[in-house]
């Protein structure tokens, strides 16, 4: 059974290894909306979905975030892409599976997935 | 809300959004009595009297985008249709604590579902805030309180990769470990 020792090595191994985290201008925030009508809808595993798929891929340049209702509680799992470019992406009715997808097209080839955005969602 | 984890984490959003700095949740069950309790206890802005009074009312809530906060009365539904309770105490500038008593035994009892899923989640993008989980079966005890983990990390984030995967493997292992020590 994991102990809490073993986390001491995993501890001098994140120590040791070069990789820091940026923070700032470079990098691309994913804000997921955790308010009751988001965590109903399935927010939880879309969530961790994208810290899943950042991590595999070592995407350091990627903070996952949370915040409360976005106010298109008929839209949730609602998902939030900020890039250093200053665009807003809005995903909507998001599933762990569109997470994979959009963390492969979108944040890491720069490609939005227009597809799961609300402008192709809206009626 | 299908299981009783995602109501948790949704209760939790509360006392982050209250700007706790510490929160506490607590699952107690007895086989034998077939109870649960679930406690989440934080010590954020609190709330007075009226506010209490009013925030077990679906037409009661402090936002402005939305009218309707539904979050404590679905979660104290949960409890009460299982011929149980809820209570909500709290103190202005001290915190608050919500309590839900469950029948396990009762037709209408929710699953308690993935509660490694939402203490992962909440860890994952709350670094600065603490959690203590306290799991508990027939008085066994498994507790994992993130400023333990926090002070062997040395200012290696809670949220790194293969620490939350830590995180996560540690809590499911000694789950298990409580229920396998039933018998
Ligand atoms: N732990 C808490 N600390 C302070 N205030 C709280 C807490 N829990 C609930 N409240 C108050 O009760 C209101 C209703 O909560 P809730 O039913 O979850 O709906 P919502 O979160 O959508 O507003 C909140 O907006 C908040 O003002
Ligand atoms: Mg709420």
């Amino acid at each position: 059974m994991k102990s809490l020792e073993e986390l001491k090595a995993i501890r001098d191994k994140a120590k040791n290894s070069v990789h820091v985290r940026q923070e700032g201008n470079d990098c691309i925030r994913v804000v997921v909306g955790m308010a009751t009508c988001g965590i109903a809808a399935g927010a939880r595993p879309v969530l961790n979905a994208f810290t899943e798929e950042v991590a595999k891929r070592n995407l350091n340049n990627v903070a996952v975030t949370q915040t409360g209702c976005i106010g298109i509680c008929q839209y949730e799992p609602v998902v939030e892409i900020f890039t250093p470019d200053g665009q807003k992406t809005t995903y909507v009715k998001m599933t762990p599976e569109k997470a994979a997808r959009v963390v492969a097209d979108h944040l890491v080839n720069g490609n939005v997935v227009s597809e799961y955005t609300i402008g192709a969602n809206a009626k | 809300m299908q299981e009783l984890s995602l109501n948790v984490l949704d209760i939790a959003q509360n006392s982050i959004k209250a700007g706790a700095s510490l929160i506490g949740i607590t699952m107690e069950r007895s086989t034998a009595d077939n109870t649960l309790s679930i406690v989440i206890s934080d010590d954020g802005c609190g709330m007075d009297e009226q506010q209490i009074a009013r925030v077990t009312d679906p037409f009661f809530t402090t936002r402005t985008t939305r009218k309707v906060g539904l979050g404590v009365p679905l979660f104290k539904m949960t409890a009460e249709m299982t011929g149980g309770s809820f209570s909500i105490t709290s103190q202005p500038g001290k915190g608050t604590v919500v309590s839900a008593f469950y029948h396990t035994d009762h037709i209408d009892m929710l699953p308690v579902g993935d509660m490694t899923a939402t203490m992962t989640s909440l860890i994952s993008v709350n670094p600065s805030i603490d959690f203590v989980y306290q799991s508990r079966l027939d008085g066994r005890e498994f507790v994992m309180d993130t400023r333990q983990i926090k002070e062997i990390l040395e200012g290696v984030p809670i949220n790194s990769p293969d620490v939350l995967l830590f995180i996560r493997d540690y809590i499911n292992e000694h789950e298990a470990q409580l229920e396998l020590n039933e018998e």
